[in-house]
């Protein structure tokens, strides 16, 4: 191994740079899916719908059961399965592996927001219901207006630690062979033969915004421990 | 739907016994991962609580590098990296370990290490959670640090943590599928063959989640037994001190329960 040298990952920097782009962008679109989602799979469980609340305790435990590579090798095969048949033919609809990420970590990432959610709802106060009742809210209004609100509020450290964790977990793109901040730098690796640098510069690059990231969920955390509810 | 597994494979095995071995490696991987990741968490979590400053900063940056690279990046550090940067001698020897060792120990060591520090933050949370009373009382009695450590914190604190420490059980043998990345032949990996020599993905897949599966719901009534084979008689569930330190909702979000009590 001759001697370290970081002038090559400065060349490599537009390259990865998009692939950091895309970690951002997939965490961007898991994040909006998976919450909007992961509160309906969390309402559904809540108000213990029939049927389709127990498939969706089903659903998010399996989700929280098997890994996340898993998951990427069974939406890469079943979504073109199920597009098929959902447009009549019954062909598989190839969808490509960018597809697919999105896909998978907006469905995965619900299954555990909803989770993060539905604690929350169990934790809100009897005495918030019996109010919105007395003021003759109507149910919808009762969790939009009220419940709601408060929940993602006291929440929104764990939802923000959840979505560090997504971040993270998006590079496990790579087994799909996608370019995103560590498909970059494989990529590169294997063309310039300095996987050495390469790693050592997106372990950095990770580990500063993940850190960065941790800091701000961390003083939030502090400045809303107390303005939290309490039973 | 299975039969297919118990057809023969080209090397004269039959497909459940590819499936036996990954499940093997997996279990491998995990729990020897699990016993590094609990030895070098508790430790780097109780250094993160002591009064002496180098070794708490020492601790928080175990845990801020191990908790901000993804595991897969980690992986790859110590798979590739490590071997380049370590003395050229070193590292050759580290390369010309054979398959599957040369894989297996690199995983062993990130999973470990990467667990660890998730573990060493539960550790302190738990720690942070006893009432302050437990520590004046030990110093009340006349015992130093260690002892106070020792015999009154910590084993009330890992007391307090299991049911948290059941989300990293289930955490680190989900993680062991990252292994598959540098050529481990796990589960996953397992599964991804034998779907690709017979084209019955949705066997091959379907048994793996199935084992993974019972390997979570094993995870998780291992830890209730554990739970409840260690409680201190008559102080009824171990985490009393932890409701009466926090404030109710606070605490249910951060101690979420884990996906297999709602499948109970």
């Amino acid at each position: 191994m001759n001697s370290l040298d970081f002038s090559i990952a400065l060349q490599a920097w537009p390259y990865l740079w998009s692939g950091l782009l895309f970690s951002l962008a997939l965490t961007a679109v898991a994040f909006v899916v998976g919450l909007v989602l992961g509160t309906c799979l969390a309402l559904v469980q809540h108000f213990e719908v029939p049927v389709i609340g127990r498939l969706v305790r089903g659903y998010v435990a399996l989700m929280r059961s098997i890994p996340l590579i898993l998951v990427l090798f069974w939406f890469f095969f079943l979504v073109p399965i199920v597009l098929g048949h959902l447009g009549g033919n019954g062909r598989p609809v190839p969808i490509g592996a960018t597809w697919t990420a999105f896909i998978t970590f907006g469905l995965f990432e619900a299954a555990y927001y909803s989770e993060i959610i539905r604690v929350g709802l169990r934790a809100v106060n009897r005495g918030q219901f019996e109010a919105c009742q007395a003021l003759a809210l109507s149910t919808f209004d009762t969790y939009r207006s009220v419940i709601l609100p408060q929940v993602l509020r006291v929440a929104s450290p764990i939802i923000l630690s959840q979505t560090i964790i997504l971040f993270q977990d998006t590079s496990l793109v790579y087994v799909l062979s996608l370019t995103d901040l560590l498909g970059a730098a494989s990529k590169l690796a294997q063309l310039n033969g300095r996987l050495v640098e390469m790693y050592l510069v997106i372990a950095v690059v990770y580990l500063a915004i993940s850190s960065a990231a941790s800091q701000c969920v961390a003083s939030l955390r502090k400045r809303y421990a107390i303005a939290g509810m309490r039973r | 739907m299975f039969a297919v597994l118990l057809e023969q494979t080209a090397d004269g095995q039959r497909y459940i016994d590819w499936l036996l071995s990954g499940l093997g490696w997996t279990l491998a991987l995990a729990f020897f991962g699990w016993w590094i990741a609990f030895a070098v968490g508790v430790v780097v979590g109780i250094g993160r609580t002591v009064q002496n400053r180098a070794v708490a900063a020492l601790a928080r940056l175990y845990v801020e590098i191990f908790r901000n690279i993804p595991v897969l990046v980690q992986m790859f550090l110590w798979y590739f990296v490590l071997p380049e940067i370590l003395p050229v001698s070193l590292g050759n020897a580290i390369k010309q370990i054979p398959p599957p060792w040369g894989s297996f120990f690199p995983a062993l060591v990130c999973l470990g290490l990467y667990t660890a520090a998730r573990i060493a933050e539960q550790v302190r949370a738990g720690i942070e959670a006893l009432p302050r009373g437990q520590v004046e009382a030990a110093s009340a009695l006349g015992l130093g640090g260690y002892p106070t450590y020792r015999y009154v914190i910590v084993p009330q604190a890992l007391r307090l943590i299991i049911p948290s420490l059941t989300s990293e059980v289930m955490g680190i043998y989900k993680n062991t599928s990252v292994a598959l990345t540098i050529g481990l032949m796990e589960l996953t990996a397992q599964a991804r063959q034998i779907s690709e020599a017979t084209f019955q993905t949705f066997t091959a897949f379907g048994a793996a989640t199935l084992i993974y599966l019972a390997l979570a719901l094993i995870a998780y009534q291992g830890m209730a037994l554990i739970d409840r084979a260690v409680r201190i008689p008559g102080t009824g569930r171990a985490d009393d001190a932890a409701r009466q330190a926090a404030p109710r909702a606070a605490e249910q979000l951060d101690a979420l329960p884990d996906a297999m009590e709602v499948v109970k």
